[in-house]
């Protein structure tokens, strides 16, 4: 017969921790608002440090001005992704996207209504940016303007538009620059795009991954950036790489919004919205400018080089048409990408 | 142990075959282990602490702790009841019970986290039934369990059916001519034939269910200081640069694999019990 007290502590030990399996997931499952007023951003990539800041400055404004403590909590990610999430559940007070056209995709799932952008001025637009090249120090592929990202031996990194936003500001600049170029012609507009995208070695999903593929583990020649990332680039891996400005890029607009349905529910809509407006102030502009977004505010100084920038609404028709014709299943992006190798 | 005769290659050949396996052991295993502890402390023993005592950090090691707590118990329940029940009786959709088994080493992780989002997500099977009763699951706690539940549920009885297989049905068939009942034989009989292997097997199961990454990831939200387990924290903190923080985190990983290597090998010492078990 074998030892009966190590019987008798498995049986005891099993039977605690069915105990305690159901003590942890009652509570856990039924409990989902904190005492505290907490409120979650959920973000794209390359916003990380830049609402560090915002989060601690608003949260100590809140408090002052309220007596209430704040706790902001966020979420990063590729902003399509992210987008999806929303809509899939996850419980985002405010959305602060890199894209219009990921926002419209949370008000069609029903979370916050279709006039969204006109609720905030500048069309809920706080801060702008936009895109352009990183290469390698010393820029041994002389790389420099959109039409030698389609030179045969350049690799190009650039996320998936599929479910970065940042990724959709390139292909976008790509597309306003060639048809420039072009003179509007349709096809070798294509054979320019089909090429570009034929030199991508691999489409990472969000600009933050792109980016460790392009600096961390050094892949590719020339990569596509947000303004913002590549002075950030510039700062965590001194010496290894510089910036190349085309003669053309996009106004990238990455747009802000209370869900409402969210916000309704956790009793966060006030402080939702005092969270957004913030973003149009001097502090947080200054901020903006100090992560080297562009900011709005006239009065609030950038260094940032101004340059020859295309919008969307003016030059694609808006988000709606240019996601329908470049970015929807059976869009220019599928019909060209892999086709030419 | 080796006995002349038993193999017929020379010398040479094994000293090959031997020096060819411990590169690769070396190259494979121990220089990526070597470079987490290295890259930890890279900055220093304050930024070592420093980055295990950050806020995200303490919250994904808890939320990690908790998902193995409830969900390491609650699959040794299942792994044992389904190895008992595989082995130890004959029926109908037995065959078909082994091969379900198995079905999370076959299902991608990242397949199963987005079954789960299509079951529970707001639009999906349950989402109306959840939301009339205020509880959420996917982007939370119990998504995060359930997910890790669903990696880690084969491992205790892969450990267990083998080794209770082995060992067949005539220990508890003797129990019961001498008139023991059910519950008795199990807790008499049988769990002492196995403990061993049953320890083995929760000893996976948690290794797993603390480094699963992939169906976790889906389920998470990524919010940070809330649904962020460790495996998902080392990767946010290495997606801000922030490399050495990364690394520490990923020590703490490290270190549970080792604890967990060293926990077997002296149970395995100390008992003299040599283990067979295999998936």
């Amino acid at each position: 017969m074998n030892r009966p007290p190590f019987t008798i502590g498995l049986r005891a030990a099993l039977s605690a921790s069915a105990v305690l399996a159901v003590a942890l997931l009652a509570p856990a499952s039924c409990r989902r608002h904190d005492q505290r007023l907490t409120l979650l951003n959920v973000s794209y990539d390359p916003t990380r440090e830049f609402y560090a800041d915002v989060n601690k400055a608003f949260s100590a404004e809140w408090q002052e001005r309220h007596g209430q403590p704040l706790a902001i909590k966020q979420s990063h990610g590729g902003s399509g992704k992210q987008a999806r999430a929303v809509c899939d559940g996850l419980e985002a007070d405010v959305v602060t996207l890199a894209l219009a056209g990921d926002i419209d995709a949370i008000a069609r799932a029903g979370l916050l209504s279709a006039d969204w952008a006109a609720k905030l001025p500048q069309n809920s637009a706080p801060y702008t940016s936009t895109i352009v090249f990183v290469v390698r120090t010393g820029n041994p592929k002389g790389i420099k303007d959109w039409g030698d990202l389609a030179g045969r031996g350049v690799q190009v990194i650039t996320p998936n538009p599929k479910t970065s936003g940042g990724a959709r500001w390139n292909y976008l600049a790509a597309w306003a620059w060639a048809e420039k170029q072009f003179g509007g012609d349709q096809a070798k507009i294509r054979e320019y795009i089909a090429r570009v995208l034929g030199n991508v070695p691999v489409l990472d999903a969000g600009a933050r991954a792109a980016t460790t593929t392009f600096a961390q583990r050094e892949i590719g020649d020339v990569f596509l950036s947000w303004e913002n990332e590549a002075y950030l680039i510039a700062k965590e891996f001194p010496g290894k790489t510089e910036m190349v400005y085309p003669s053309l890029s996009i106004l990238a607009e990455p747009s802000v919004a209370v869900v409402e349905t969210n916000a309704k529910k956790h009793g966060t809509a006030a402080v939702a919205q005092a969270y957004l407006e913030f973003l149009y102030t001097d502090a947080a502009q200054q901020l903006a400018a100090k992560h080297f977004y562009r900011p709005r505010r006239a009065t609030v100084a950038s260094t940032l080089p101004a340059i020859d920038l295309v919008t969307v609404d003016r030059d694609f028709g808006g988000w709606a048409t240019a996601q329908r014709v470049h970015f929807d299943d059976g869009g220019t992006f599928d019909q060209l990408y892999g086709t030419k190798q | 142990m080796s006995h002349p005769g038993v193999t017929t290659e020379s010398r040479l050949v094994r000293m090959l075959l031997i020096g060819t396996a411990g590169l690769i052991v070396g190259l494979l295993l121990l220089m990526p282990l070597l470079a987490v502890f290295i890259e930890a402390l890279r900055k220093g023993w304050e930024v070592f602490l420093a980055s295990l005592h950050d806020e995200a950090a303490l919250s994904a090691v808890k939320l990690t702790l908790t998902a193995a707590a409830v969900s390491v118990p609650l699959n040794t329940l299942f792994g044992v009841g389904a190895a008992w029940a595989v082995t130890k009786f004959r029926f109908k959709g037995r065959a078909l019970l082994i091969s379900l088994i198995d079905l999370p080493f076959a299902v991608s992780p990242v397949i199963a986290g987005l079954v789960f989002v299509l079951l529970f997500s707001p639009h999906g099977w349950f989402g109306r039934w959840l939301e009339e009763y205020d509880l959420k699951v996917i982007f939370a706690l119990p998504g995060i369990i359930i997910a890790t539940m669903f990696v880690t549920f084969p491992f205790v009885a892969r450990e267990l059916i083998p080794l209770m297989a082995a060992q067949g049905s005539d220990q508890e068939e003797a129990a019961v001519t001498l008139g023991a009942r059910g519950w008795q034989i199990f807790l008499r009989v049988t769990l002492p034939n196995i403990k061993w292997g049953l320890l083995y097997g929760v000893l996976l199961c948690n290794a797993r269910a603390m480094g699963e990454f992939g169906a976790v990831s889906v389920v998470s939200g990524h919010i940070r200081g809330e649904t962020n387990t460790l495996p998902l924290h080392v990767e946010v903190l290495y997606n801000e640069y922030q490399f050495s923080a990364a690394f520490a985190c990923a020590t703490l990983l490290a270190l549970l694999a080792l604890v967990t290597l060293g926990i077997k090998s002296a149970i395995e010492h100390f008992t003299g019990h040599r283990h067979h078990g295999r998936h």
